[in-house]
């Protein structure tokens, strides 16, 4: 029997803090379970406000923090066992990482094809100039960009979607087989996110590339998602098929948030703000 | 980025740059002419003692019978290579302390910060008379040089650790990390470039601080007073009574030199900070200030 | 002024007023010069707008819109290298019309929180983290308001009662409360005085989903009681759609198209807004969405003419030479665009033929 992608076996994350009198515990993520299929790439969200975990989980996921409890397998291995450089290293160009914030994502004093570069001569064995240009060429052509547009040019030349989607091809120059983006694109113009939602797409339906997309927003989750789970303090509230959720969703806190979506046509079909929503928040 | 491009712009737009330039210039030429002094510079009684300046002998003759000016241009070379050399052998220290440090974190910082800490607060002054008491004979200016060089990195070591602790949360370091660098990698090549600013202008104070130290040790006579420098100068100036016999120009012209120095290297970098701050440098390329 | 048609939010009798806030053909430059290199960005470029007693008037925008800009200006809170370089702003308020680059400082801060207040992004801004919640009130409130003492400070409990905030919320420090109590606080500091016009600066950006609808929601009801008018600035198009009651859309710091919020959403003209409006995800929504091409202009060296045009689909000659004029096409709705007006019955479907 094939392993699957990635599994998330009753995971849980306690971050405890060290005051000399107190020992304040914070529970950030609680038992949370689900798992990826290897033969069928999807694009997983998760949905959660600030606070709900879901960022600590991402890190557990990149294996930059270790589970307090439970396993996380990819393609049958425990992170747990990952321990010398050359095992990260060959962890890593599987499973890659997008961020939030693609203004901060570069040094802002070295070109933007830097890290392009670099990860071809780690992840992909370029040893050669030519060799490392082909490939960065080839990933930046996935992503609808080249390196003649892109190279030697400095992060403050460019916009945010262009920044992403650089990101995303420094991602894939290494063939991964899972991205993890954390909220990728609430930072850019709403202009230019769809080109980048429609890019993720892409990778799941051509490169056969599976997502974990963080978010809070419930809009874009609707639009790429094939399953998604909702986080609320650590737990998982509920788990299932997106359109299924977001339509018709069961759990009171995915109830909240569904309704506290802005949405476009509510505005001329006269719906309200109204103050209730607030009394149940914060 | 080319260096001679943005000289010559400083040069032009920053007249505080222009001027440290300038001044830094002047002493380093007055350095550049012990090269071609006639009299070597231990040589005692070489010219008539005790002339005040005039056109044959410009600064002056001294009490022993040596050109006031020439002296000085040995004085001036070996107290600026004393002040260079401690000052570049700190820098390397405190640079690989302080970045290694404030990047790894955990236990090598700490060890690494006891170390530092321990070398802020040794009193400088009394440990290098205890090492002259000690060394006599056997201290040379590379021997001081050495000592200074390794009381002086603590203080900046805890800067560049400060600027790389925050360097090591910024979000391209992250993307450094997932491209596969190492950590020698990224704090040589990412975060280096944001710590120079501040390594460029210790650097300039930092050679401030170690000439005056050297002066002030040599004025009291704690050093190889053989080898001609500023301080040494002064010393000799001292023993001979200079100002109260008279030879005012024996003591003022190492000092006005000195003090020269001191205020065109101050000038170079505050000027240059300016420039090669990472921020401005954005501004200027036109990106968001 | 004939009959506008009715908002989302029922309001009408900004139809009616006289405005108060002008803008007129306002520009606003940053004028760099380092090292030999001069730079002039044109962040407000000829903006000229109105906004009417007790409206919602919103300003969208994107990054390099220039909208920061274009508020910090209105609220001559600018300094080099940011000027004015032509144009003017006036408030008509109910003590007399003022020319805002023409008030001595004194005349300012006279009228800075009880005339004309601001509701920034981050409540930290103005929040002193080191100090309790009452000492920012007995700042900025207390010199503008008759009452003190025990009176001042039961003036502020009622007002925050009014935005669901308890009274103990003043002894409290700003790190104890959450993000959405501490913009709503931010809020309450920005209205204890009554004014008549505020500047609302992305005030829910940073705050989650839920308590972002109830923080609007409160907004809306403050400004229904204080009846001041609000200029509403986010790049967030929903928002805009459940809370404003006329909209402007700003792009490379000019105003592309204007009108009243429902009508603008139902049938925008402007292919910028058309954009921005048919791209919005939204649940229940299958169609395919796309983003625009090319990249946001750079306001040092801005696309000549009509500064829209090497992303829109639309583009003619005549866009590459001339920057469009704002052009009133219908009663309430202007739009700068030379292909819009020169044939304002142009409708959705007849746009998608018409791309290249």
């Amino acid at each position: 029997m094939k392993s699957n992608l990635l599994d998330v076996e009753h995971v849980s994350k306690v971050f405890s803090g060290r005051g000399l009198f107190s020992r304040r515990v914070k529970h950030a993520v609680q038992d949370v379970s689900f798992s990826l299929d290897a033969d069928r790439p999807e694009v997983f969200t998760i949905i959660g406000e600030s606070g709900s975990g879901k960022s600590t989980l991402a890190g557990m996921i990149l294996n930059t923090l270790r589970p307090t409890n439970g396993h996380i397998r990819f393609a049958g291995r425990d992170l747990a066992y990952i321990r010398s450089r050359k095992d990260r290293l060959a962890f890593m160009s599987r499973v890659q990482a997008i961020f939030q914030n693609p203004f901060e994502a570069f040094n802002p004093l070295k070109p933007v094809d830097r890290y392009l570069f670099m990860a071809a001569e780690v992840f992909a064995g370029c040893r050669t100039k030519e060799a490392r240009e082909t490939r960065v060429d080839d990933a930046l052509h996935k992503v609808g960009l080249s390196l003649a547009e892109v190279g030697g040019r400095y992060p403050h030349e460019m916009s945010g979607g262009q920044l992403q989607r650089i990101a995303i091809a420094r991602a894939l120059v290494s063939n991964p087989a899972l991205i993890v983006a954390d909220e990728p694109v609430s930072m850019i113009d709403a202009s230019l996110r769809m080109t980048v939602i429609n890019l993720f797409r892409m990778l799941r339906d051509e490169l056969g590339v599976s997502i974990i997309y963080i978010t809070h927003d419930l809009a874009t989750a609707y639009y790429i998602s094939d399953r998604l789970i909702i986080m609320q303090g650590g737990k998982v509230v509920e788990a299932g098929d997106a359109r299924q959720i977001l339509a018709a969703p069961q759990h009171p806190y995915s109830l909240r948030l569904r309704e506290a979506v802005l949405s476009v046509d509510g505005a001329w079909r006269g719906s309200r703000l109204d103050v209730d929503a607030l009394e149940s928040s914060s | 980025m080319n260096t001679l491009k943005i000289l010559r712009d400083l040069f032009h737009y920053n007249k505080e740059f222009a001027a440290g330039l300038l001044i830094v210039l002047v002493v380093l030429a007055i350095a550049a002419c012990s090269f071609f002094s006639p009299y070597p510079p231990l040589d005692v009684y070489v010219v008539p003692p005790d002339m005040p300046p005039s056109w044959e002998y410009p600064f002056g003759t001294t009490s022993r019978g040596q050109d006031v000016f020439w002296q000085l241009t040995f004085a001036v070379r070996n107290t600026l290579l004393f002040g260079i050399v401690v000052a570049v052998i700190s820098r390397v220290i405190s640079l690989c302390v302080g970045l290694v440090s404030g990047y790894r974190g955990g236990w090598i910082d700490r060890l690494l910060m006891s170390i530092n800490d321990t070398f802020v607060v040794i009193p400088l002054f009394p440990i290098l008379v205890l090492f002259y008491f000690i060394m006599r004979d056997q201290m040379t200016w590379a021997m001081l040089a050495i000592i200074v060089s390794l009381l002086g990195w603590a203080y900046d070591a805890r800067l560049i650790r400060s600027i790389a602790m925050s360097l090591r949360t910024r979000e391209f370091t992250r993307q450094a990390v997932f491209s596969g660098m190492g950590t020698g990698r990224i704090v040589w090549q990412e975060h280096l470039p944001f710590v120079l600013p501040i390594v460029f202008s210790t650097t300039l104070n930092n050679i401030n601080w170690s000439i005056g130290i050297e002066v002030t040790l040599s004025v009291l006579g704690f050093t190889d007073i053989n080898t001609p420098t500023i301080g040494g100068m002064i010393y000799w100036a001292n023993q001979h009574t200079a100002l109260v016999s008279g030879v005012w120009w024996w003591v003022t012209f190492p000092i006005a030199i000195v003090v020269l120095l001191f205020i065109g290297l101050f000038l170079l970098a505050i000027s240059m900070n300016e420039y090669i701050d990472p921020r401005s440098r954005l501004s200027r390329l036109g990106g968001p200030s | 002024m004939t009959f506008q048609p009715a908002t989302a939010s029922g309001n009408v009798e900004a139809a009616y007023s006289t405005p108060v806030l002008s803008v007129d053909a306002l520009k606003a430059y940053y004028r760099l010069k380092l090292f030999g290199i001069e730079r002039e960005v044109r962040a407000v470029d000829d903006l000229t707008f109105e906004i009417g007693r007790n409206e919602i008037y919103g300003l969208a925008g994107e990054s390099s819109s220039g909208k920061s800009t274009l508020i910090r200006t209105i609220a001559r809170a600018i300094r080099p290298p940011l000027a004015v370089e032509a144009g003017s702003v006036r408030f008509n308020f109910s003590d007399g019309t003022r020319d805002m680059y023409r008030l001595s400082p004194q005349e300012l801060a006279g009228i800075r929180w009880k005339r004309l207040s601001y509701i920034m992004q981050g409540s930290m801004s103005v929040l002193n983290p080191v100090r309790r919640i009452k000492h920012s009130f007995i700042d900025f409130a207390m010199p503008h308001v008759p009452e003190k003492g025990a009176a001042f400070f039961d003036r502020i409990g009622r007002h925050l009662e009014k935005l669901h905030l308890d009274r103990s919320v003043l002894n409290a420090f700003p790190h104890e409360l959450s993000g959405g109590m501490r913009q709503r606080v931010t809020i309450a500091l920005a209205t204890v005085c009554g004014p008549e016009f505020i500047i609302a600066d992305e005030p829910t950006t940073a705050l989650d989903v839920i308590v972002q609808k109830g923080v609007l929601a409160m907004l809306r009801e403050i400004q229904r009681e204080l009846g001041s008018s609000v200029l509403f600035v986010t790049h967030d198009m929903a928002v805009h759609a459940n809370l404003t009651d006329r909209l402007g859309i700003m792009y490379a710091g000019r105003l592309v198209e204007e009108g009243w919020t429902r009508d603008l959403f139902r049938r925008p003209l402007h292919p910028y807004t058309r954009h921005l409006i048919s791209s919005l995800p939204q649940i229940g929504d299958d169609t395919p969405k796309k983003g625009l091409e090319g990249s946001p202009p750079n306001l040092a060296a801005p696309p000549s003419g009509c500064r829209f045009h090497p992303r829109c689909p639309l583009a003619v000659d005549i866009c590459r030479r001339q920057a469009p004029p704002m052009v009133t096409v219908t009663p309430g709705r202007r739009v700068a665009c030379h292909v819009v007006t020169a044939d304002p019955g142009l409708s959705a479907p007849a746009m998608e033929e018409a791309r290249p």
